[in-house]
């Protein structure tokens, strides 16, 4: 979505559209917002992506909370920004059903990591101290949730995690929003392993991260984003081996280069993905940062026809985690 | 024994308020340090869960629980494992539920508040994505005897599974583990109660997990720990068998039970089991008498084992070499040389031995360098002290006509123009060790001398070393004439300044021998193995060609992907400062100032440890690496061996330490800094050549040159740096010599590395008063720590490093001090200094001078440079060989 984006080169009078002419901070950067402001580009890149083969889309509300968005001074519209995110959405799926017959496309609820932390402190020198709390993260994400729900997302996708209590966080909203609405959606989770060390930028395994998350009996869980797709697979098989539901794969198209783009091309990220799919590694695949239709397209046909992966059945065992994982295996 | 470690879980106890008076005085004065050591040490002991409990009237539970887990978040080996809140006040639970980013366990809930609280409660910890403790406690009270408990247990489970859909595996009872040998009759059978319940809860509550308590077994024994011990020992030793999954206990106090004393482990499973009605007046006579004779403590003597020195002399050299022990090594080996027929034979048995057990051992990474080089000092003083029987035999044998051989033969040297060689040594001792025969033509070593001696003793294989940048092109001088010369032996390459992509682009295309760099020690014996057995050879060669070859083609793609700015571009985006307003410190003093002998002990507390582990390839953050779980043993070790030999170092004067600084007025003009005789700035008296970085950069940010921290002549100004040059002399090399000489490789690496740490130590003591001297550094309030990590202003980047790459700008720098007069500093032709253990460098004052790279620079800024300098193109090119984009052939 953001590389596109980037291609219609819009400017500041863009971002603000008519409604935010005059709010009182610089909007140029706030690609959420353009839901509102320009939905006609955000409903055309859906579209893209939908012909070139996804069948998954997520919603551009990466940073659709009210802590994200305090950044621009825009935290009072952010349920508008989410159901204005699921309608560009939405449409975008009507329009390629109605074209092709029999074709399902799902919208998914994006739901992204913010900007602050709960296990970690921004303070070097206070280790203990948090920039923010829990209450106001679940508050925060509750607001998000409630509005994907209410504008009709098919499943909600905890997405680009590298603070795992973050994301227990919005585990935690969204169940309060479901027992609310008396209503549930698959659930979907996807963790960030940040650099070669194996581990999420709050210091976890993906093992342990797992064990952090089952709790939310996910639909799907997998990593997305940060490394490219080759320096992932060691994490992901870690993953595979003992994720209990689908295991999903969204890496960048490489690793940004010094200038903020990406240059894998589609065959090389495509014979990534297609050798984890191959390997029985993966359930759903796709592009995070930098994937364009053209990736979306070649991922797709590198994939057609490759049985998925088949999810394992695994002893029921007490799973505990720190950064690392604990598990206690039956005895006796 | 039925007990497995690995399926039963020690949760720590320590971090306890009501159990643990250290952790209580921790908390209640605010020492949070030491409340998080407490926490470490219950993870060092083996705690698989850490237990926190905070709970004491006067304090605030949910804050308490907040701020410790918060900080014990940010401590990843205390973070590793997973976190048990234990309370009873379900407010400091959620409060702490909301820290955990693992999974952990709360502790706990109970049916205690009826029904509905209890589920609410389940629900909230399922949210939350923990397991419970559920307590065998109900709406009358405390489960005692065996049915209460599995009743109560039962009913918790059903409520849990079939109401709420609770994962029954994320279900952890506890049925209270309850006081014996209390005098009260009917306490007698608590423990049995407990084992039975136990064994029918895991039969019952399928998936379901039991843990408990200990130490509240042993209560009645306050103050007699030995006994408490033998208690919670035989305890668990019995509940384990039950079924007991895991229990909060002291995790550095637990004993086996096969080893208490059999006299007190039959009374206290009297006690246990409920075996006699006079079991507990028994166990208290007892336990009267133990007291008397132990005082209580339950401290063991810490003896030095030497029960294996009574194992045959084979055995004890093996043992000797394993653990580096040189106390007995000549005795040992001259009673073995006398049990075998040749003394070669004690070599090539018992040593050797020993030595594959430590190289096994090292390649599985359960060893660590400095025990391995602990271990070649060993084996080098019981091959020195074989040496002269050894020569004695050869001349016998050579009277016969016979020959030998060793494994393999490696010659190993620093390139020309370097001196830097403690890898180097690290990797002879290493191939050593293995049974290679090694040469090593120490330091700045030219090219013929190389070829020469490699050809005298038919050498298997040829390692290259180097620090500094100059000696790339060196190592590429020497792999041509290696070529030239017809060679066909595999050629190393290591050293801070080699990396793979270099060796596969410039070195290996030079030389068909094959060149292999080698990342580190450690990995040092794998390549040589292979590259002198006929059958792996060829196999990992072409390996080797086929990465490299890659290796080119990246380098290839990646220099046609990032083209440079132009110069002219570069110089636009330079960093602009408000020179009309800028601060530019005038220092006190103008011209050089040379310090002697400055008192070691002044400057010990400048050392930076963290590259001294590093240069023993122990990687870690000083000090947490002492604390490491898998290398902080051997990194106490090392720093107490470095320690002891500083002592000796600052006490005996063993190192000169000598620097000089100096200050001068100046400007920049364009990229070049002027220096001037004096502050009239009418008569330069040297001018320094900076590079530019070129790499295109986001928008806000500047493309640096070193100049670009000065004033400008048009600024109208005058501004002033300086530049220093510190050595902790020649009395390193004459002592790390000396420990040679005693075959002590162990200690001879121990005194360089020390060197480099006085060096830099020097440095940063220097650097410091400078910052005095120019003013600014007079109202500084920094800890060592914040020293070391350069939280101040200025910088002192060195010529040959990332800010200005050119080694050769040394010369004018060592020049303007006076170097080789004032500090006895020299350079050599590659402009490394001599001694080795030596820093020079220029001070920038800056208020936002900070270290930056150059990166890569195009031919423009080259033949801009090269003129400036005014020198031939060649020339700057081949000083600036590894940062040029371009190929200079073209």
């Amino acid at each position: 979505m953001g590389s596109l984006i980037q291609g219609y080169g819009l400017r500041e009078a863009d971002f603000r559209g008519t409604g935010f002419r005059n709010h009182g901070h610089d909007l140029k950067g706030n690609n959420d917002l353009l839901c509102l402001t320009r939905p006609d580009i955000i409903e055309e890149i859906h579209r893209l992506y939908l012909e070139a083969g996804a069948d998954l889309i997520e919603t551009n509300t990466f940073s659709s909370t009210s802590i994200a968005q305090a950044d621009y001074r825009l935290e009072s519209v952010v349920t508008e920004l989410n159901l204005a995110a699921v309608a560009c959405a939405r449409r975008a799926a009507e329009a390629v059903e109605a074209a092709t017959p029999g074709r399902r496309c799902a919208v998914v609820g994006a739901i992204g990591p913010l900007n602050r932390t709960l296990s970690m402190s921004p303070d070097v020198n206070r280790p203990e101290f948090r920039a923010v709390t829990w209450s106001q993260v679940v508050e925060s994400y509750t607001e998000q949730i409630r509005a994907l729900l209410q504008g009709g997302v098919d499943a909600l996708l905890v997405e680009t995690i590298f603070d795992t209590l973050n994301a227990k966080a919005a585990i935690f909203a969204i169940e309060e929003v479901f027992a609310e609405r008396g209503q549930r959606v698959p659930v979907m989770i996807s963790v960030t392993i940040t650099d070669a060390s194996g581990r999420t930028l709050s210091g976890q395994t993906p093992e342990a991260f797992y064990h952090s998350i089952r709790h939310a009996n996910p639909f799907s869980v997998g990593i997305n984003c940060a490394l490219g797709g080759r320096a992932m697979r060691p994490y992901l098989a870690a993953l595979s081996r003992i994720a209990e539901c689908q295991v999903t794969c969204y890496p960048n198209a490489g690793l940004p280069n010094a200038f903020g783009g990406y240059d894998e091309s589609p065959d090389e990220m495509a014979t990534v993905l297609g050798e984890f799919a191959r390997a029985g590694l993966v359930n759903l695949v796709g592009g995070c940062c930098g994937s364009t239709p053209d990736h979306i397209r070649t991922i797709a046909a590198a994939v057609q026809g490759v049985a998925p992966r088949v999810i394992p059945s695994l002893p029921r065992a007490l799973r505990l985690s720190g950064l690392e994982p604990l598990t206690v295996a039956a005895t006796n | 024994m039925s007990r497995s470690a690995s399926t039963f879980l020690v949760i720590g106890e320590r971090t306890n308020l009501t159990g643990s008076p250290k952790f209580a005085k921790a908390i209640k004065s605010g020492d949070w340090v030491a409340a998080a050591e407490i926490a470490r040490q219950q993870v060092l002991s083996g705690a698989n869960i850490i237990d926190v409990n905070v709970d004491e009237a006067l304090i605030d539970g949910e804050a308490t629980m907040v701020h410790f887990l918060n900080l014990i978040a940010s401590e990843p080996d205390i973070a590793r494992i997973p976190v048990m809140l234990d309370s009873s006040k379900w407010s400091v639970l959620e409060a702490g539920l909301q820290c955990l980013q693992g999974k952990g366990i709360v502790n706990s809930i109970s049916l205690k508040d009826g029904e509905v609280e209890f589920l609410r409660r389940a629900e909230r910890v399922r949210r939350y994505g923990a397991a419970a403790v559920v307590m065998a406690f109900d709406e009358q009270g405390q489960a005692a005897t065996r049915d209460e408990k599995v009743r109560i247990c039962t009913r918790a489970y059903r409520l849990l599974v079939d109401r709420l859909g609770f994962p029954p595996e994320d279900i952890i009872f506890d049925p209270n583990i309850l006081t014996v040998a209390t005098g009260i009759e009917e306490h007698n059978h608590y423990a049995v109660d407990f084992f039975e319940a136990t064994r029918l809860i895991k039969q019952t509550l399928p998936h379901a997990r039991v843990s408990g308590g200990v130490s509240n077994v042993s209560f009645s024994f306050r103050g007699n720990n030995p006994v408490r011990e033998a208690m919670h020992t035989a305890f668990l030793y019995h509940a384990i068998a039950a079924g007991l999954d895991m229990a909060i206990v002291n995790a550095g106090m637990l004993g086996v039970y096969d080893e208490i004393d059999p006299e007190l482990r039959a009374r206290v499973d009297d006690v246990l089991l409920d075996r006699r009605p006079d079991a507990t007046e028994r166990l208290i006579r007892f336990a009267d008498a133990l007291k008397q004779e132990q005082g209580g403590s339950s401290k063991t003597e810490i003896k030095e084992d030497l029960a294996w020195r009574g194992a045959p002399v084979a055995e004890r050299l093996k043992h000797a070499l394993v653990k580096g022990i040189d106390a007995y090594i000549e005795a040992d080996t001259e009673e073995c040389r006398q049990s075998l027929p040749r003394p070669l034979d004690v070599i090539e048995g018992p040593l050797m031995d020993g030595m594959r057990v430590v190289g096994d051992l090292f390649g599985a990474g359960k060893m660590f360098l400095p025990q391995v080089v602990k271990s070649a000092r060993v084996m080098k003083r019981s091959v020195a002290y074989l040496t002269p029987f050894m020569e004695a035999e050869k001349q016998r044998a050579a009277a016969a006509g016979e020959a030998t051989r060793a494994q393999g033969k490696v010659v190993l040297a620093t390139v020309k123009g370097d001196v830097h060689d403690i890898g180097k040594n690290i990797v002879g001792v290493v191939l050593a060790c293995n049974n290679y025969e090694v040469t090593d033509l120490g330091v700045m070593v030219p090219a013929d001398r190389i070829l020469a001696k490699a050809k005298e003793i038919g050498a298997d294989i040829i390692g290259l070393s180097g620090l500094i940048t100059p000696s790339l092109d060196e190592m590429v001088h020497v792999a041509r004439e290696l070529q030239r010369a017809g060679f066909q032996e595999p050629l190393l390459i290591g050293g801070a300044t080699t990396s793979a992509a270099h060796t596969a682009v410039k070195i290996a295309p030079e030389y068909s021998g094959g060149v292999v760099h080698v990342l580190d020690a450690s990995r040092v014996v794998n390549v040589v193995s292979a590259l002198l057995s006929p059958t792996l050879k060829p196999g990992y060669l072409r390996d080797v060609h086929v990465k490299q070859e890659q290796q080119r083609v990246d380098f290839a793609a990646r220099r046609a992907r990032r083209p440079l700015l132009s110069l002219a571009t570069a110089r636009e985006r330079r960093l602009r400062s408000d020179w009309a307003h800028l601060d530019l410190p005038r220092p006190e003093f103008l011209g050089t100032r040379v310090y002697r002998d400055v008192p070691l002990g002044d400057l010990v507390p400048y050392i930076d440890w963290a590259p001294f582990f590093s240069a023993w390839e122990l990687h870690g953050r000083y000090p947490d690496i002492l604390q490491d779980e898998v290398v902080g043993n051997e990194a106490r070790k090392l720093h107490a061996d470095a320690l002891r030999l500083l002592d000796t170092i600052v006490r005996e004067r063993r190192f000169s330490a000598h620097g000089v600084i100096g200050f001068w007025p100046c400007n920049a003009d364009g990229d070049d800094v002027e220096l001037y005789a004096d502050e009239t700035r009418s008569r330069v008296i040297a001018r320094c050549h900076h590079l530019r970085q070129q790499l295109e950069k986001p928008a806000e940010q500047n493309n640096l040159s070193l100049a670009d921290f000065v004033a400008p002549k048009e600024s109208g100004r005058v501004d002033y740096c300086g530049g220093f040059a510190v050595t902790a002399g020649h009395g390193v090399e004459a002592l790390a010599q000396a420990f040679r000489d005693r075959h002590d490789d162990y200690g001879a690496i121990m005194v360089q590395a020390l060197g480099d740490r006085f060096a830099e130590a020097m440095a940063e003591y220097f650097h410091q008063r400078a910052r005095q001297a120019c003013g600014f550094g007079r109202d500084e309030r920094l800890s060592m720590e914040d020293l070391l990590r350069e939280r101040y202003r200025g910088i002192r980047p060195a010529p040959g490093y990332p800010a200005c790459p050119d080694h050769s700008e040394k010369r004018l720098l060592l020049d303007l001090l006076e170097a080789p007069t004032a500090v006895g500093i020299t350079l050599t032709e590659s402009c490394a200094m001599r001694p080795a253990s030596s820093v020079s460098g220029w001070y920038f004052n800056h208020p936002e001078a900070k270290y930056f790279g150059v990166g890569k620079v195009g031919r423009d800024q080259v033949e801009d440079y090269a003129r400036r300098r005014g020198e031939p193109l060649a020339q700057a090119e081949k000083w600036l060989a590894p940062y040029l984009d371009y190929d200079p052939g073209t």
